[in-house]
């Protein structure tokens, strides 16, 4: 017997709805508890204070502080390496078997756990370069850790931006470099900014293979060679060591905070730069 | 008559086909010539080999000669994007860049190195002037050129093309997505534009190339079947080929 196709239609179409009212569930459960429980202990002065005994007293600004500092300068690092990879595969070499095998190492670099990245780092920088546990440390291993995210996303931002765009703008006497620098790059602009803040919300979450390279210093890092703590080390390690669940869940709100007020920014900059070019 | 572009013996291949069959041609300075064929006869191809956008196929090779003013454009020693310069393209379809309808024009002046704002607007003005697009956009410059219709949009390449203050200008079949009015209006800038430019309209529409060109040459399968002024070519034509196509009997 056949069925009839509308009681079909119907019947996925409220899968479908259950499937994404589950997803956002989910998340908004989540962010909840987060704020039910943190947002309590929120306040100026947990922000903008130092903690005291361990973190069981007083704020996080130090860890805010290192989180921001690890997420730009690992960005600042990345973005240039991972864009140049990204322009070189895509518009400065054919289809070889020498890009296949760097897409090949940028993909298995991508699917390396963390912890792994941080050991790395703990073995390389902090021992071998004789770094110790630094933000410098932290932020090298961070930026190889982020580096596939913004190659892969930037080279499909490229590689989308349609080929007689190129033609049109070589037929204008622009050379290769002026073509990239004038139409390709901004045309690919949206996917770029995409894949760096990703990369960003990624720096900003990490903990396994920043405690093992930037370490878990409470103070203020005043120089790259000094060890210090972003928020998501400091959530891990009070709720850890069971040093204080209220502080963490403090840590958390901020933390979660954050991530939405780097998306929303993002959003804007990338509405300017969509607004811009079109 | 005083010949701009020549070629002798032109052959194209891409990969093991040969597209273009020893092309001897010389169009005059000053005209505007009709290209037409079936699709496939190499017409297109050979506007490539002009403005050297054939450098970006891959496969290519090419044997014999190709020369602006008597000399080569095939030299090793000649700057394809200098070339540019002097041979403009408009393509099939309009293709503005994603900038204002301004920084459209001004791109390829920009690129020779004119950055003063003055001598832009005044590029930019005259060459809308020229396209017979000005009136419809002087007042929104600063719009994005996506926002203008088809025909506003390939009469704005056609600007585009001109601000590079080329001798040469090719056009691609440029009004193949066009209706009547806007190719009118296109059709009206290349006749005025002649008196300065040497202008190829390559075009699968023989009563566009009946109307406004000077010289015709008939292309069938990557040979050049008959070349003439306009008026030998679509009343006493040489070739039965090139009759039957005029009359619509193939295409």
């Amino acid at each position: 017997m056949r069925i009839n196709p509308r009681i079909i239609n119907r019947l996925v179409r409220m899968g479908l709805n259950v499937q994404a009212f589950f997803t956002v569930g989910i998340l908004i459960i989540i962010v909840a508890i987060i704020f039910f429980k943190g947002f309590p202990h929120m306040s100026f002065a947990f922000i903008f204070s130092f903690p005291e005994d361990m973190g069981r007293e007083g704020g996080i600004f130090p860890s805010i502080v290192g989180t921001i500092q690890l997420a730009l300068l690992s960005i600042l690092f990345a973005t240039p390496l991972g864009l140049g990879t990204a322009i070189f595969l895509t518009e400065y070499t054919r289809e070889s078997l020498f890009t296949k095998l760097i897409r090949f190492g940028v993909e298995s670099l991508a699917g390396i756990p963390s912890i792994l990245y941080g050991l790395f780092g703990f073995i390389f920088f902090v021992i071998k370069l004789k770094m110790g546990w630094s933000l410098l440390a932290g932020v090298l291993t961070m930026t190889i850790m982020i580096l596939p995210t913004i190659i892969r996303t930037s080279e499909e931002a490229i590689r989308a931006v349609p080929r007689q765009l190129r033609i049109v703008s070589y037929s204008l006497s622009a050379s290769k470099w002026e073509t990239i620098k004038k139409v390709v790059l901004p045309a690919a602009m949206p996917g770029i900014l995409t894949g760096i803040m990703l990369s960003i919300g990624r720096a900003v979450g990490e903990t396994a293979a920043i405690i093992f390279t930037m370490g878990s210093s409470l103070r203020l890092p005043l120089s790259v060679m000094e060890s210090g703590r972003t928020m998501a080390v400091h959530f891990y390690i009070l709720a850890r060591e069971g040093i204080s669940m209220e502080k963490a869940y403090g840590t958390a709100v901020v933390l979660v905070l954050s991530i939405l007020l780097i998306n929303i920014l993002a959003y804007y900059i990338m509405n300017k730069a969509i607004a811009r070019y079109s | 008559m005083d010949t701009k572009i020549s070629t002798d013996r032109l052959k194209v291949f891409f990969g093991k086909a040969q597209v273009l069959k020893e092309i001897t041609i010389a169009v005059h300075r000053n005209t505007i010539t009709g290209f037409m064929g079936p699709s496939g006869s190499g017409k297109s191809t050979l506007i490539s080999v002009i403005n050297r956008m054939i450098d970006f196929e891959n496969n290519v090779r090419i044997e014999g000669e190709a020369a602006i003013d008597g000399t080569s454009i095939l030299d090793g020693s000649i700057n394809p994007i200098e070339l540019r310069r002097r041979v403009g393209t408009v393509f099939a379809v309009p293709i503005p860049l994603p900038r204002s309808i301004f920084e459209n024009i001004a791109y390829g002046p920009k690129l020779k190195g004119t950055t003063d704002r003055t001598s832009l607007h005044h590029i930019v003005e005259d060459s809308l002037k020229k396209a017979f697009l000005w009136d419809e956009v002087k007042d929104r410059l600063s719009t994005s050129a996506l926002k203008l219709s088809g025909g506003q949009q390939q009469r704005l390449c056609l600007a585009r093309t001109l601000a590079l203050k080329p001798e040469i200008i090719l056009l691609d079949e440029p009004c193949s997505g066009l209706d009547p009015v806007s190719t009118a209006k296109i059709e009206d800038a290349l006749s005025e534009l002649k008196s300065e430019y040497t202008i190829i309209l390559v075009s699968n529409n023989t009563k566009q190339i009946a109307r406004i060109s000077d010289f015709s040459a008939f292309f069938y399968l990557g040979e050049l079947i008959e070349y003439n002024t306009t008026e030998k070519v679509f009343t006493t034509p040489t070739e039965s080929k090139t009759e039957d196509y005029i009359q619509g009997k193939f295409g």
